[in-house]
């Protein structure tokens, strides 16, 4: 046997002080009442840092520097000044990139091979592809002169907290506007850290504030009569609730919210990698991940086969310690979301469907659930219909072509759903009639910082990244 | 083995008696999908290897090096001394395994024979025209023979790349099988000179076709063209000896070869073993490195783990 021996990556690399303020006009500051949380490492349920919980007087406070920040410094400034801060953000993203994924895997739970290879690159790739807007708007295809929207409330949750950052705060401040944003609850210390990387590129006072909180941080921020667009990451649920506190006012509003992805594989697949693609349409960052392949619709002829692949597949897959280079599957995020992955995946077994895991051993302190594919679904499962958000596979089969279009669109959802043939034209007939945001084709889970990416139905509505993205923050 | 699992097997000795059944068996096999071949690669050349796992893998790596030289400068010197090196790679710690194989021309067998007898360490030899493949069977089968009197338990021969290009499987099918059988006891490694083949639905069916034809081995490349071993390329062949042996129940070996120089590239490799086919294939009956440079660069890890800190190359031979 060839056992690979620990190689953890350092923590050192994370300088993390006992207890963080809230980011408001340039500065770290105290909440009005005082009032704080702990953000723990899901892995070791240890307390990595105090931070303060911000109040309804405190997102009044960061609003009202970013309108003066917005009138007086960012909203005026020609754009290719705005560029400059924005390409300095980025690099200083990437020199500090080991920090960052560190951090990112020590509050979330995520492997370091993970926030290493694919959040952090990414972040800094989507702050350097707006800083190139910045100056080219007039060639967005909005107009000759597309203004800013003005104050931006941002509310991202805990999944890909940087990432969910830079594709919020990124955009909004290459097209002129100023942002508050709250962090998950679960998640808050990178983007704390990329309020200090704020200050390290002079940005100006106000530009960016960050306010840490839980849900009635984010309401009392969704609800501020001073922000002019609300744009929000996260559940179907809060989403709804979102769109009903908006509804009537001047706010424009963006959500991505939750998906129930149809990962579709016919006879013809090129097996090897379609294994690969569902492995990591599904436990990839544990499977907390919006756009997940977590339907995985096989054609009934060859499903047998393909699920032997998997299954011998997934027993390589290494699940621990998210600091160690090669772990595959970190930590669940928090003891609520296991809870919630453990009531559906119950439910899943008393509906009937057959429920398999390799054996993996899971570490005693900490939230973790081994990955798990359940065959047998059929529609009327509730794990076939509701979003799990956890590394748990739900297997349906399908005989024709159409019959697979009919079942990967038989969801409120529609963020994504990917097709694995060697057949081409197959491909387009496909994507032309799957209702889905993002139709990915012999690969799974790519993104790309020009890409648009955004639902359809209950999935959310409004596009982030490429060109699409920047309309969300024009007032167009 | 279980009477259900025996009948599950498939008989696929019938393939090689029809071209229209071979063609139709070769190119019904799943297709590979380029990206996501070169992506899998990639993702497993991310593994951290260290502290005792890295001893392990160099220690392994070292006993599946196929010593190899096959230069038209190659004299009876030279590959003798190279057979020295491969039962002693290093001669100041005895705790060092011996290579796996000596890898030579047919002609210079006869002195590397001399030098191996009575040891652990296999003696090969390239043949059947290496490295073109370009001449008439008959002269690439008395090759083989005359390389397997002259003392090679191990024939590594090319395959046809232009017959295989122009669809005419059989002859390649054919050729191997009569390479086979002028082999007698030796093991025989087909070559099927990836860089030739060009795609990777290529080298699956080549690995196939090798595979039925009763090749003991697969082999990537024969260092001789611009292209060598990759990766990717290994994932493929790795894959299909995987599926050969629960289709048929026989295991073969994989042996990529040129173009791996570092110790940190053969870790690579075993890591792929290690997660592709599993524990049985990390044994240097299944699988081999065709290198030459590696070696002291796998001495030279080795001796740093070991004392912790780099002796300089003059303290490794060159032969």
């Amino acid at each position: 046997m060839f056992e690979y021996a620990p190689a953890p990556e350092s923590r050192s690399v994370v300088d993390l002080k006992p207890s963080y303020g809230l980011f408001i006009d340039g500065k770290f500051v105290d909440p009005a009442d005082g009032s704080g949380f702990k953000s723990i490492n899901p892995a070791s349920e240890e307390v990595l840092a105090e931070v303060a919980e911000g109040g309804a007087q405190d997102v009044d406070r960061a609003v009202r520097a970013a309108r003066r920040a917005y009138e007086k410094v960012w909203g005026p400034m020609p754009g290719r000044d705005r560029a400059k801060y924005l390409f300095r953000i980025a690099r200083i993203i990437q020199e500090r990139s080991r920090e960052l994924a560190v951090l990112e895997s020590l509050d979330n739970g995520k492997p370091i091979k993970e926030s290493r290879d694919v959040d952090l690159p990414l972040v800094a790739a989507h702050f350097f592809y707006y800083a190139g807007w910045a100056d080219k708007l007039p060639h967005a295809g909005f107009g000759p002169d597309p203004k800013p929207i003005g104050v931006a409330g941002q509310v991202i949750p805990w999944n890909f907290p940087l990432l969910m950052l830079a594709w919020k705060i990124a955009p909004a401040l290459a097209a002129g506007n100023t942002v508050v944003l709250k962090p998950a609850e679960t998640t808050p210390l990178t983007a704390l850290l990329f309020a200090e990387i704020c200050q390290q590129a002079d940005l100006p006072a106000g530009v960016v504030n960050i306010v840490t909180g839980a849900g009635e941080t984010g309401r009392a921020l969704v609800e501020h009569d001073g922000v002019d667009k609300v744009a929000f990451t996260g559940s179907t649920d809060v989403g709804r609730a979102i769109a009903r506190a908006v509804a009537g006012s001047r706010k424009k509003l963006t959500l991505e919210l939750g998906g129930k992805a149809a990962n579709i594989v016919f006879d013809d697949a090129p097996v090897d990698q379609a294994v690969e693609g569902i492995v990591n349409g599904i436990f990839f960052n544990q499977g907390h991940v919006c756009c997940a392949g977590s339907r995985l619709l096989i054609q009934e002829s060859v499903a047998d086969r393909v699920l032997e692949s998997l299954k011998r597949r997934m027993a390589q897959l290494r699940v621990g310690d998210p600091l160690d280079k090669n772990t595959d599957i970190g930590a669940i995020n928090s003891a609520a979301q296991l809870a919630r992955i453990k009531e559906l995946s119950d439910a899943g077994s008393a509906e009937g469907a057959e429920r398999w895991s390799p054996p993996c051993e899971l570490p005693d302190r900490g939230f973790w659930f081994a990955p798990t594919i359940f065959t047998g679904v059929t529609q009327a499962h509730r794990i076939a219909r509701e979003e799990i958000f956890g590394p748990v596979l739900s297997v349906l089969t399908f005989r024709t072509p159409a019959e697979a279009v009919e079942k990967a669109n038989n969801t409120p959802y529609g963020l994504s759903a990917g097709i694995w043939t060697e057949k081409g034209s197959r491909i387009l007939w496909m994507a032309d009639r799957l209702r889905a945001g993002v139709v990915w084709a012999n690969t799974f889970n790519k993104f790309d910082p020009t890409s648009p990416f955004g639902g359809y139905k209950e999935s959310g509505y409004g596009r982030e990244g490429g060109r699409h993205g920047l309309e969300a923050y024009l007032n167009v | 083995m279980t009477a259900t699992a025996t009948s599950a097997r498939s008989d696929l000795s019938e393939l090689g008696r029809s071209e229209t059944a071979l063609r139709t068996f070769l190119h019904g096999l799943p297709g590979v999908d380029q990206v996501g071949a070169e992506q899998r690669a990639a993702q497993l050349g991310t593994r951290s290897i260290k502290t005792t796992a890295k001893a392990q893998a160099i220690d392994l790596a070292i006993s599946m090096v196929d010593l190899t030289t096959l230069e038209g400068a190659d004299t009876p010197g030279k590959v003798r001394a190279l057979a020295a090196k491969a039962l002693r790679p290093d001669p100041a710690d005895p705790s060092c395994p011996h290579v796996g194989a000596v890898c030579v021309y047919p002609s210079m067998v006869p002195h590397v024979a001399d030098v191996l007898r009575g040891s652990a360490v296999h003696l090969a030899s390239v043949a059947t025209s290496f490295p073109s493949g370009q001449a008439p069977l008959e002269i690439k089968l008395a090759d083989t023979r005359a390389a397997v009197e002259a003392g090679a338990d191990e024939i590594d021969m090319v395959i046809n790349r232009g017959a295989f290009l122009a669809g005419r499987y059989s002859e390649v099918y054919d050729e191997i099988v009569a390479t086979k059988q002028a082999c007698g006891d030796a093991h025989l490694k087909v070559i099927l000179e990836t860089g030739e083949l060009a795609t990777y639905d290529n080298v699956r069916r080549a690995s196939w076709l090798a595979m039925l034809a009763g090749g003991d081995f697969i082999k990537t490349s024969t260092g001789k063209v611009p292209v060598a071993a990759t990766l990717p390329v290994t994932l493929v062949m790795l894959e299909a000896v995987r599926d050969f042996r629960a289709a048929t129940g026989r295991q073969v070996g994989v042996k990529p070869a040129g173009g791996i120089r570092t110790t940190k590239d053969a870790i690579k490799y075993l890591v792929m073993v290690n997660e592709v086919v599993g524990p049985d294939w990390l044994h240097p009956d299944w699988f081999r490195f065709g290198a030459s440079s590696l070696l002291n660069d796998l001495l030279m890890q080795r001796t740093k783990l070991t004392t912790g800190v780099y002796a300089g190359p003059d303290y490794f031979t060159l032969d």
